[in-house]
């Protein structure tokens, strides 16, 4: 493919057509509209379908009907409809459903600022539904990095059965930049293989990596989905001796993958005792500040996390032990910088926050560098 | 006992899908039922929801469908837990989204018969906007509600088809809101079948069901039952039994209806039972087959 | 002090939604990107209405890696409107060049601003109002050159609507006479 001039919400359309993706249901919000628009467009081409639900409800109720089918599905959409969808989510979480959401984030709470960037969702894709359930958010940096973490948040969402959310925001969503895609059709993902008899299949058993291959409906294994806590072949029950351990390999098959899950770009000087650590639009900020910073002298690391959700603990631990002091910028008051003071103690991290619908500065963070 | 029950529904014998003799030995469906872990029910003892579930099976048995081919998507209720107890391809969703999620499966396999098993809470309150929407796309799905006029899973809360007047804990003066007529709202939103029966007429709900389920539009079946535990405790109207009479004695055939002098009409206070539209409008997922053809033909 | 590593040249295009200054930081990211052979990031920001409200484009350009993707202090600022210049016009870099469409803004506070009358010009040359954006790019890359000529006609031509391509020449030819005439009488 040539060079073109992308938007982010373009790139991920894309990236869900490479990754297979042959339904999307969703439902009109600004930032996240072009995601659908061009989906709308594009999946009929490639035999996959469109629809336009009547609300973000439905939207993330079809999604999953559609996977349980046997097609790859998506939706797209911003605070709001995030709010409404965190039903459903956590109907995969439980369920087992691999699915992707797009949150394009923009200023909330509520209505908020619809044409405005924000980063103000990182705890609700963690938390957003009720109950303990897995999940996994990934934020993208650039346009070619939303067309690539589409592709990876698919990748996921099949090869671990949960639901990824593709944690992205306006200023990524609607940015444009110059990318060179690769040939849509040399992206592979993982695939689920059923080779048991349909009289053995059990969707929910435990396996040796925590995640039973995923039969769809209609192909001969006749089972039961259901939201209720079930035992591994579906059925809901409330004996312990059944719950217990479906619950435990469900909501540690994250942590027993996480060193495939938990994507970080690091880039580290030796002797360097301050770090920046971001992600999403913010992280661009940070690097920004990061060019001038060393530019002027100084040593200092970045660490930019791509995987949000399940946090990379490991990683953001040895930051902590390699520097002084942690800088986090981020479009909010500070949800992830209070992860971040989880893993490496409060005193070590200086929160840069902005949650007005403006991007951080590079010169707020070269601020809190002289602070 | 089959003839009692055809004299109720006043259908004509040659009308209804009787149920031969052996039955239950032919039918592979009844076979198919998962008796081993899941049975008894958790229905209360003389609830209607098990005739609906009779009138399920007996109408895929008479199509002849594969299990394999069926599919129940339920929301959340009692009469959400009905799929459970059948070997389908069976998905017990979340309160009022079980057409959504038939609407993604549908789409994803439109050669599989879906079919959408909501009580009248589920369906009409939690999940109102669903129903309008999937009778409007006329998207091939059966939507059969059964509609009790109560919450019963949650103990007994006012629902939109409780009638005027009538109490539910959450209504203990007695509930100030009109009723849903839920075939109504099926047929303004544009359903391609809507019927009516209740779970007294079990012959009558087997041949609409069979009927809607043969259907290649959006179908509606309305399923009158009665929730003796809560309504009828409340209401003081008796036991399962007194209730299931009462379907009999309170409602009226659409033909015998239609046969009544306006004035008698006018003054009708029974559920009236029958095929209200049996019309053919394309089909959603046949439009959407259609639309990908010409996209991709185009490019050639 | 703004901070600045590799070179970057932030160009904004403000005005009211309708006047197509989304579309014209568009056609001047792709002009740098894609006919220029230079890196570009574009932005926006816009109210929530299609027409009216305030609408600004970014363009930043640079030979190397952009990170923060939006203007920091503007090297060129285009208001097409009162509000745009009012809003904008402070946050230009010192020594910025600054141009407004003469008939749609009062700059007298700003004596250094660039005066063209960009919308008329339009009318005047095309018949049309809606090709405004293409004269300003013709003004734009006139006056700073931060695209060549040549890359500037390439990204109009390629995005101009079937039919309107020798209108959209027409357009940003007049921006470049424009630019041409304010340079002569510098």
């Amino acid at each position: 493919m040539a060079v073109k001039l992308m938007q982010g919400n373009e790139a991920i359309g894309w990236g869900a057509i490479a990754a297979g993706c042959r339904f999307f249901a969703g439902y009109p919000i600004t930032p996240s509209t072009e995601v659908a628009e061009l989906l709308s467009r594009e999946l009929p081409r490639v035999g996959g379908k469109f629809i336009q639900m009547e609300d973000e409800l439905a939207s993330m109720a079809a999604i999953i009907g559609a996977r349980i089918g046997g097609l790859k599905s998506m939706t797209a959409t911003s605070g709001p409809g995030f709010s409404l969808m965190q039903e459903n989510i956590g109907y995969a979480a439980i369920a087992e459903i691999p699915c992707v959401v797009v949150n394009v984030q923009r200023l909330g709470p509520s209505t908020g600022q619809p044409t405005a960037a924000s980063q103000g969702d990182v705890m609700q894709a963690r938390w957003g539904t009720h109950g303990d359930h897995p999940i996994i958010a990934l934020a993208p940096t650039s346009v070619r990095q939303a067309f690539d973490l589409t592709v990876k948040a698919f990748d996921f969402s099949e090869r671990y059965r949960t639901p990824v959310i593709l944690l992205t925001d306006e200023i990524i969503g609607h940015m444009r930049e110059p990318v060179e895609l690769p040939d849509l059709k040399t992206i592979q993902i993982f695939e689920h293989n059923v080779t048991e008899k349909p009289e053995h299949f059990k969707a929910f058993r435990n396996t040796p990596d925590g995640v039973p291959p995923l039969a769809p409906f209609g192909v001969g294994y006749r089972y039961h989905i259901t939201g209720l806590f079930h035992d591994e072949v579906g059925f809901p029950t409330q004996r312990l001796d059944e719950i217990d351990p479906w619950l435990e390999r469900v909501n540690t098959k994250l942590e027993r993958n996480i060193d495939e899950i938990a994507l970080v770009e690091t880039d580290y000087e030796p002797g360097a005792r301050l770090a920046l650590l971001s992600y999403g639009c913010s992280a661009r900020t940070a690097r920004h500040a990061l060019k001038v910073a060393r530019a002027g002298g100084r040593k200092v690391d970045m660490l930019s996390l791509l995987t949000i959700w399940p946090f990379p603990e490991k990683q953001v631990e040895a930051l902590g032990e390699r520097v002084e002091r942690i800088i986090v910028p981020e479009m909010n008051r500070g949800q992830l910088a209070g992860e971040v003071e989880r893993m490496v103690g409060r005193k070590k991290v200086v929160r840069v926050t902005r949650a007005n619908g403006e991007m951080v500065t590079p010169q707020m963070v070269l601020d809190a560098m002289e602070a | 006992m089959s003839e009692h029950i055809l004299e109720a529904a006043t259908l004509k014998k040659e009308e209804a899908l009787l149920p031969q003799a052996n039955w239950f030995e032919r039918s592979e469906t009844l076979q198919k039922l998962r008796k081993t872990k899941k049975f008894p029910t958790i229905w209360c003892a003389g609830c209607g929801i098990g005739v609906v579930m009779g009138a399920l099976i007996r109408a895929i048995d008479h199509l002849g469908l594969d299990n394999d081919q069926v599919a129940l998507v339920s929301g959340i209720g009692c009469t959400a837990r009905m799929p459970v107890y059948m070997d389908f391809n069976t998905l017990h969703t979340t309160h009022g989204r079980a057409l959504a999620f038939a609407t993604g499966l549908k789409i994803a396999r439109p050669d599989m018969k879906v079919i959408a098993i909501m009580g009248d809470g589920d369906a009409l309150a939690i999940g109102g906007n669903h129903f309008i929407h999937a009778a409007r796309r006329n998207l091939g799905i059966t939507a059969l509600v059964v509609n009790n006029s109560i919450y019963g899973m949650t103990g007994g809360q006012y629902s939109p088809t409780t009638p005027f007047g009538r109490k539910a804990t959450t209504a203990p003066y007695g509930n100030i809101e009109p009723p849903f007529p839920v075939c109504e709202l099926a047929i303004a939103a544009g359903a391609s079948y809507v019927a009516r029966s209740t779970v007294y007429h079990a012959l009558e709900l087997d041949k609409y069901l069979t009927e809607a389920i043969a259907k290649d539009g959006f179908s509606l079946i309305e399923a009158v039952s009665y929730c003796h535990t809560t309504f009828g405790r409340l209401n003081k109207l008796g036991t399962a039994a007194d209730m299931m009479r009462a379907l009999k004695e309170n409602t009226i055939a659409r033909t015998a209806f239609e046969r009544l002098p306006p004035e008698e009409q006018a003054a009708n206070t029974k559920i009236v039972r029958g095929n209200f539209v049996n019309i053919e409008r394309p089909q959603y997922t046949a439009i959407y087959a259609n639309l990908i053809s010409e996209v991709r033909g185009g490019e050639k | 002090m703004s901070p600045q590593v590799a070179d970057r040249t932030e160009v904004r295009l403000a005005g009211e939604g309708g006047q197509g200054m989304i579309l014209a930081g568009i056609i001047l990211a792709e002009a740098a990107a894609i006919y220029d052979g230079k890196n570009a990031v574009q932005t926006q920001s816009y109210g929530p209405e299609a027409r009216g409200g305030a609408s600004k484009a970014e363009v930043v350009i640079s030979s190397g890696e952009i990170d923060h993707p939006e203007v920091l202090h503007a090297d060129v600022l285009l208001a097409l409107s009162q509000e745009a210049f009012k809003k904008f016009a402070g946050e230009l870099k010192p020594g910025g060049l600054l141009v407004v469409d003469e008939d749609k803004v009062d700059a007298t506070d700003a004596p250094s601003a660039v005066r063209i009358p960009v919308t008329r010009l339009a009318v005047e040359t095309t018949g049309k109002q809606i090709t405004a954006n293409t004269v300003a790019l013709g003004v734009l890359v006139g006056l700073t050159g931060v695209v060549a000529r040549e890359a500037i006609e390439k990204a109009v031509s390629a995005r101009a609507p079937r039919g309107t391509e020798e209108m959209n020449r027409q357009a940003l030819e007049a921006g470049f006479a424009a630019a041409a005439r304010v340079k002569t009488n510098r």
